[in-house]
């Protein structure tokens, strides 16, 4: 696998708070990649640099072949974003979405008309393209999130605590689609606080006080520590974290 | 008496409706959990509970009292914490809690054996203003200005909501003190595995109450036998998998895919035949059903 | 429980205001700054206007009055124009806001006939400080004309002659003090309180305050007396200011003054409390206000157009605005000095105002979410 995604001993501080301590990992071509850890562990700050938006105290990052500090502007054309508060407009069908959000991607016309119906099929939207956002279930807003952060054909993808609140059945379909596309050859970093979903991985970091508390592949990981689910995992890390305040 | 009883509510929003005929009874003492996903009518419900909201058909009533009727009484009697962070950012841990406290003319030192517990994680930040505190120290503030004035029953809309997993297990530690001291809870999530923390759990779908038992119980409402099956890549396999004639449901749990079949005479041996069939080199295991199960046969039966 | 309980909520309400940068700005900064900057901007127009000469007499005499005028301390003299159609021009230019004509054989004809015509033109796009200068320059030529010629009858003098009603100092301070305070009253009072409670309503904490014991009117009457408290105070600053650094005189009863001011507070607070019960959230409080209170305040009141000027349907409009009143009964405490009977109605207007405006938040309120 060609590696999409390279940290290299990444730190970023504010003040003389280190956020992140020197972080070190890679994501390969279509790797599913969990981002875990406790509130204040220091994932949100790793996935603001990873898209280019907060720049490294020190480090290497590139994500699509980009370095992150020369080139922010290209890893931002390269990368989609989709995070629980980023919504759709709701007074918007979801036709008009994809339109509107490809548009700002600079997809025009015929390019534009193409790639939405793409993303209807990939998606199996037909049914409800021309319905008002506002109008569908919580679960369906997510996958037309998804589908929109894909509008540019992203080579990565970051979903930001994707499923949060959405029912058993949504949330798992969501999942499916998300290994839908990996297979397709997407790249996919997700942050959750649903431990169940962490198994559904290829990849898990855990961040503990900004530093990798465990990396690997869930089987292994739970073998390694000896513990029966992802959430014993991380609870037994985060304890010996001082994660406070 | 029951201390929350709640008989054929309704409520509507404009066209759409957001409870419909919804009847439970929690007993006293009882730590009783009201799980579902987004939408499906917990913050409404628990609004109704909380005399916030007017009910458009049925009634609640809590420790005997009418929420809408005799909500002047009820009022002080019941502690409630909102599904929003809903303290004064600008104002310090301690302030937050002496306002409050004052409120419900009373003071933090005369109920403190009651909050003891939380204060005492708060207590290094008491000088901080509560807004720059994080997600899980919010909850926890949160909870002590709900039960500074020791209600009879506390009313806590999705406290665990966006808090990390060792700060959810803190305040469910929380919960459990606070339940010992004969406190009734009433406590809707969206996390399915907090069902467990609870003595009996109803749990919620477009407005409906799909069922009610305790977490254990679940398993026997469950109709169909389930199988967790395990094999490698199995994500690609989940349509093909459905598709298969044994095949009621099929959805990934963990890192293993739980298959529920309607014939009684399958086993873990001739599913793991069935799968060879198509391509599928699968570990199979009979496994009793959870309340994610439950929920999702729920869900799919409709 | 209620006294202890009330004094914790006023605290509470104190440190949101003393912890908040913006908000103190707004109800303890601004309301200084707003007067400084109205005072000083009207004053300095006044005392700087240009002005230009076309004579046509152009003697002795008329020479002596263009110099009366330029140091009268109100005027720039910028220089002769030739010919009228030139006024157009300086007024387009903005070189000058007020062109003096003065007829033929001006000197002579005063001399001989008693009588001689002058003209003042002024650039209108600002009425009020047109016409304060167009009196001003009346008022230096009749002074001028009678040290010259002695007492004569009234008529013989001048052609037009209009005189500043209780403001013979032309003293602009009459003009912007008390409209400047029933703005900063409006902005503290009506907007910042509705702001307030609808901020409770968005953070949440409402909710909480609703399930306590507090009664409702415990919550909105715990919210607004810090509001009254500063109010007050800025009644005070202004009116300290006005005198100290205006030299406003204060002619009234400073005891009916803080009397009609405390009225007004109570009036728009409670038009703050009824707009916080009809909007959701801090922007649409805050969208009301401006458009409900400020924009009427600042029009219909009379504190920059006078309401006498207005079409008939403003000046109706103008009765329901409770502003005006305050305005009208401030300007005859403060500048014409008069006593209580002759501002009774307007008190009485103020309070059936704030009885209705309370009437219906209370209609309005609600013990419930929606």
């Amino acid at each position: 696998m060609k590696n999409v995604i390279e940290v290299e001993n990444l730190v970023k501080k504010f003040g003389s708070f280190v956020a992140v301590n020197n972080l070190t990992f890679t994501v390969g071509k279509g790797e599913i990649f969990g981002l875990l850890g406790a509130n204040g562990a220091g994932k949100t700050t790793t996935i603001r640099m990873l898209c280019g938006l907060l720049s490294p105290t020190s480090g290497k990052i590139s994500v699509a072949g980009y370095d992150a500090y020369t080139q922010p502007e290209q890893i931002r054309a390269n990368i989609g974003y989709m995070s629980q508060k980023f919504s759709l407009y709701s007074d918007l069908t979801v036709w008009e979405n994809i339109r509107f959000f490809g548009g700002i991607y600079g997809l025009w016309g015929k390019a534009l008309k193409g790639r939405a119906l793409e993303l209807v099929e990939d998606f199996k939207m037909h049914d409800f393209k021309d319905i008002m956002v506002e109008s569908l279930p919580v679960g369906w807003r997510q996958r037309i999130s998804l589908a929109v952060s894909l509008v540019h054909k992203p080579p990565v993808i970051f979903l930001d605590e994707p499923t949060s609140g959405v029912d058993p059945v949504a949330r798992r379909m969501f999942w499916e689609t998300i290994h839908h596309i990996s297979s397709l050859g997407t790249t996919v970093i997700v942050t959750t606080h649903y431990m169940d979903e962490a198994e559904y991985c290829h990849t898990a970091l855990v961040m503990v006080d900004g530093k990798i508390g465990a990396l690997g592949k869930p089987g292994e990981l739970k073998q390694k520590y000896v513990v029966e689910t992802m959430n014993e995992l991380f609870l037994s890390l985060a304890r010996n974290g001082n994660t406070k305040s | 008496m029951p201390a929350i009883q709640v008989t054929n509510l309704s409520k509507s929003y404009g066209e759409v409706k957001a409870l419909s005929d919804v009847c439970l009874s929690v007993e006293t003492g009882e730590m009783y959990g009201l799980i579902g996903p987004d939408g499906a009518g917990k913050t409404t419900l628990i609004r109704i509970i909380a005399t916030l909201l007017l009910p458009d058909g049925g009634n609640a009533r809590v420790l005997g009292l009418d929420t809408v009727s005799q909500y002047k009484e009820l009022r002080g009697e019941i502690g409630y914490m909102p599904a929003v962070f809903s303290l004064y950012s600008d104002l310090t841990v301690q302030e937050n809690l002496n306002f409050f406290a004052g409120i419900f003319g009373t003071t933090v030192k005369e109920n403190y054996d009651l909050i003891k517990g939380v204060y005492h994680m708060l207590e290094p930040f008491k000088d901080r203003p509560a807004g720059k505190l994080s997600g899980g120290m919010k909850q926890k503030l949160a909870l002590s200005c709900a039960l500074i004035h020791r209600p009879k029953v506390l009313i806590l809309d999705e406290p665990t909501t966006g808090v990390d997993a060792v700060s959810r297990m803190e305040l469910w530690n929380l919960l459990h003190e606070i339940k010992n001291q004969g406190i009734t809870i009433f406590v809707s999530t969206a996390y399915m595995d907090e069902a467990k923390q609870c003595d009996r759990v109803a749990l919620i779908q477009k407005g409906t109450i799909l069922g009610v038992n305790t977490p254990e119980g679940f398993a026997h409402m469950f109709p169909y036998k389930l199988f967790a099956v395990y094999a490698s890549d199995i994500w690609k396999h989940s349509d093909a998998i459905r598709r298969l004639n044994a095949c009621e449901t099929a959805y990934m749990f963990g890192h293993s895919l739980h298959f529920a079949t309607k014939s009684s005479n399958e086993n873990a041996d001739s599913l793991g035949q069935i799968l060879k069939s198509i391509g599928i080199d699968a570990v199979v295991k009979e496994i009793d059903a959870g309340i994610e199960d439950y929920f999702i046969y729920q869900l799919s039966e409709k | 429980m209620a006294q202890s309980s009330f004094l914790n909520f006023i605290t509470k309400e104190f440190k949101h205001i003393f912890r908040d940068t913006r908000t103190l700005l707004i109800v303890l900064v601004m309301p200084v700054i707003q007067l400084l900057i109205f005072g000083f901007v009207i004053s300095s127009e006044i005392k700087n206007a240009n002005y230009a000469v076309l004579d046509y007499s152009n003697d002795y005499l008329t020479k002596r009055l263009v110099q009366r005028i330029s140091s009268s301390g109100y005027f720039n003299f910028k220089g002769y124009l030739n010919s009228y159609g030139e006024i157009e021009k300086v007024f387009k230019n903005g070189d000058a806001k007020l062109v003096l004509i003065i007829g033929n054989n001006f000197s002579q004809k005063l001399q001989n006939d008693r009588f001689a015509n002058y003209q003042v033109v002024t650039d209108a796009s600002d009425p009020n400080t047109a016409s304060i200068l167009a009196s001003y320059v009346q008022g230096i030529v009749n002074s001028f004309t009678t040290e010259y010629f002695g007492l004569t009858r009234q008529k013989e003098r001048v052609s037009v002659q209009s005189r500043m009603l209780y403001n013979e100092e032309m003293n602009s301070a009459f003009m912007f003090v008390p409209g400047t305070m029933v703005l900063i009253l409006m902005l503290v009072t009506a907007m910042m309180t509705s702001i307030s409670i609808t901020r409770e309503k968005e953070l949440g904490t409402m909710e909480i305050l609703l399930v306590s014991p507090l009664k409702p009117w415990q919550i909105v009457v715990g919210k607004v007396i810090p509001y009254i408290g500063i109010a007050f105070t800025n009644v005070l600053v202004i009116i300290l200011m006005g005198y100290t650094v205006f030299h406003l005189p204060l002619r009234g009863n400073m005891l009916l003054l803080l009397g009609v001011s405390s009225l007004f507070i109570l009036l728009a607070l409670s038009l703050g409390i009824l707009i916080s019960t009809l909007s959701k959230s801090q922007a649409v409080a805050m969208f009301i206000s401006m458009f409900a209170l400020m924009l009427p305040t600042i029009l219909l009141s009379g504190f920059i157009f006078p309401i006498e000027n207005m079409p008939k349907l403003l000046q109706w409009l103008s009765l329901i605005m409770p502003p005006r009143w305050f305005l009208s009964a401030l300007k005859t405490i403060m500048i014409k000095g008069q006593g209580f009977q002759y501002v009774l109605k307007e008190v009485m207007v103020m309070i059936a105002m704030t009885l209705v405006f309370i009437g219906l938040s209370i209609k309005k309120f609600k013990v419930r979410l929606e």
